[in-house]
């Protein structure tokens, strides 16, 4: 009987080969070892290794490029710490072998950054890794990393370091599955650059033995040990005929009996543009505006702003473009913003909208700038306020945008108070965007960045999805568009469960677009709304997913 | 002896990447850079160890200063990244 853990599929795919785990044990020095008498000697041999290991860590991070290149850089300079390397010295100079100095000296500054908090969490680790990789040196023992191998395997790790991301020969892995990270973890990273299927967040891979054939499916985060024959031949015609019905669906988005769903892109700037035209995105569901503003210190200009805007609206000739207004607040400052008050609660506090509010002046030039930058394209030209409250916030940004121009102006819908109101909201909003991610956080009160909370940052969560419900059947009867255009829009079941809970339209990464083009393809209107009407019924997330996956039978062939 | 207020505006404080910059631009300077935090003794800039484990957030003010014959221009450049979102 094949065991089957649960993870977090982070890089679709199938993987199947024995397990290899990463190497990362380095013996630790004795508590009292001490050298033969010569200090200079062993100093010099301390400080060698360290030099070497920063050398070493440079020259990965030279390979690896990218993010993981700014992580190995910092481990660099850590190895290379003059406060460090004088703190081994002392210590040498006192007696101590070089691995006793080092690996005391390091405990020293791990103490140190454990009690800075969470935060720095991740900072432990690297410093961890940078310790075993200087020992390792000393002792003559293999730097810790990844396993020799001549035949293919499926890498067994509790995390992967950016160090390892430059040994990783993808021709050997044909998967990989961590017991800890996330979808941002340096695993999910690489991985999805080097295109391999990978899990994450998968407790229990620790304890299946080395040599355990293992199969991995990097969509649904599922890791069977010891499949059958059959199992493995299931789970690969799936993922083809996922790739088949990816390549097969293009065009606009629509549900098998024809009922059209517009698949917009989420963009940060014009430099996502490319991708989302790439992926057949019909418009712009969520223009997040701030890139033009971060980092400076006066907001930027009238024409500044014009070209960005139209830069968007014209790749778009006939979709839609639906720009959010700057979103700043406590957790992501202005210099240009009157400074806030302190504010312990950030996610509570004046962000959006409600900063938009205070510095009217910003919000009006940003309004300005769009409608001029509409003018001579043939894009539509939409615009929204985030953190909309109540009925008096979504009056005020309607008013406003009206007296710059644009008359299309409508709400995000993230807040809960806003979502059980939205009737209210829609007599003066033209249209919602319903931000899960956001709705999700405050719906179930759960901070977005704390891991240890994941089981509430999930949209299948049923209050979140009784509020979509609320949303979007309030815009219907008032005649209005309900787009969604948070994480969930991404899920291809629950894509289809949204649409057959009303929302008109979906947004989302455009990488997302082909795999929920394809998933609408295979469910008709009326499964969508059984679907949806299902997941409504049950009490909690795993129970939601499989009561809408029972009315959904067409993307069962695809392996969701 | 040169001396600069900060207050910190990048988004994740002196941790990651703008301490990794900070101490690389520390590291040039001629002298001793130290840097404090509120009541705290004052650290060695040129090490990240000891700057990350001062767990310097968005918004705290730091106290930079230094004693080379560079001191203005490393300072200037330290205020420069950790005034930068």
């Amino acid at each position: 009987m094949a065991d089957v853990l649960t993870g977090v599929g982070v890089s679709p795919g199938v993987g199947y080969g024995p397990v290899l785990r990463l190497a990362r044990s380095v013996p630790q020095p004795d508590a009292d070892a001490r050298h033969s008498g010569d200090d200079t000697a062993e100093i010099q041999r301390a400080v060698q290794a360290m030099q070497d290991t920063a050398d070493d860590l440079s020259a990965r991070g030279e390979r690896a490029g990218g993010e993981a290149r700014q992580v190995l850089d910092a481990q660099a300079l850590m190895a290379r710490d003059p406060a460090l390397s004088d703190d081994v010295r002392r210590r040498v100079g006192e007696g101590a072998a070089a691995e006793r100095a080092v690996s005391e000296a390091m405990a020293v500054y791990r103490e140190m950054l454990a009690g800075a908090g969470e935060y720095m969490a991740a900072r432990v680790a690297d410093l961890d890794d940078v310790r075993d990789r200087v020992l390792a040196r000393l002792m003559g023992v293999p730097v810790p990393g990844i396993p020799e191998s001549d035949t293919p395997f499926v890498l067994v790790a509790n995390d992967l370091a950016p160090a390892d991301t430059a040994t990783l020969d993808p021709e050997l892995v044909t998967g990989i599955v961590t017991r800890e990270g996330g979808p941002t973890s340096h695993t999910a990273i690489l991985a999805r650059s080097l295109g391999l299927p990978a899990v994450v967040a998968c407790p229990g891979v620790e304890s299946i033995p080395e040599g355990t054939q293992l199969l991995v499916d990097g969509a649904n985060g599922e890791v069977t040990s010891d499949p059958t024959a059959s199992d493995v031949e299931t789970l690969r015609a799936a993922a083809s005929a996922r790739a088949a019905a990816v390549a097969e669906s293009s065009g606009p988005g629509r549900t098998r009996d024809g009922h059209p769903v517009p698949l917009l892109a989420n963009i940060g700037g014009p430099a996502d543009l490319g991708a989302a035209v790439a992926n057949g995105a019909e418009g712009v569901g969520l223009y997040r505006t701030e890139f033009l503003f971060l980092d400076r210190e006066h907001a930027p200009g009238h024409q500044e702003q014009v070209d960005a805007y139209r830069e968007v609206l014209e790749a778009f000739p006939g979709g839609k473009v639906v720009v959010r207004t700057l979103d700043a607040g406590s957790d992501k400052p202005l210099a240009f913003l009157p400074p806030m008050g302190e504010e312990p609660n950030p996610a509570l506090g004046e962000r959006g909208m409600r900063m938009g509010r205070r510095v009217p002046e910003v919000t009006d030039a940003q309004l300005r700038a769009l409608a001029e930058a509409q003018q001579g394209t043939q894009a539509r030209l939409q615009v929204m306020a985030p953190m909309v409250t109540d009925a008096a916030d979504a009056e005020w940004f309607a008013d406003t945008a009206g007296r710059a121009g644009i008359h299309d102006a409508g709400v995000m819908v993230e807040v809960p108070a806003a979502a059980l109101r939205a009737h209210h909201l829609a007599e003066t909003a033209a249209f919602f965007s319903i931000g899960t991610n956001d709705l999700t956080q405050y719906t179930c009160a759960a901070d977005r960045e704390i891991g240890a909370l994941g089981r509430f940052q999930d949209p299948w969560q049923t209050a979140v999805l009784d509020l979509i419900a609320a949303t979007a059947t309030a815009a219907g009867k008032a005649d209005r568009s309900c787009g969604v255009c948070g994480e969930a829009a991404a899920d291809p079941v629950l894509s289809c469960v949204l649409v057959g809970l009303g929302v008109t339209s979906l947004s989302m990464g455009a990488t997302a677009l082909p795999l929920v083009r394809a998933a609408l393809a295979q469910a008709t209107l009326e499964q969508c709304r059984r679907a949806g009407a299902a997941a409504l019924a049950e009490r909690g997330p795993g129970e939601a997913k499989r009561a809408a996956r029972e009315h959904l039978p067409g993307l069962a062939d695809l392996g969701f | 002896m040169a001396e600069r207020w900060v207050k910190v505006a990048s988004e994740v404080g002196l941790h990651a990447r703008p301490a990794a910059q900070f101490v690389e631009a520390a590291s040039t300077a001629a002298g001793d850079v130290t840097l404090a935090k509120g009541d705290s003794s004052p650290v060695s800039a040129k090490s990240i160890l000891a700057v990350m484990g001062l767990d310097v957030r968005n918004g705290d003010e730091i106290v930079i200063s230094s004693d080379g014959e560079d001191a203005e221009t490393v300072l200037d450049r330290l205020v420069e990244i950790a005034s930068t979102a």
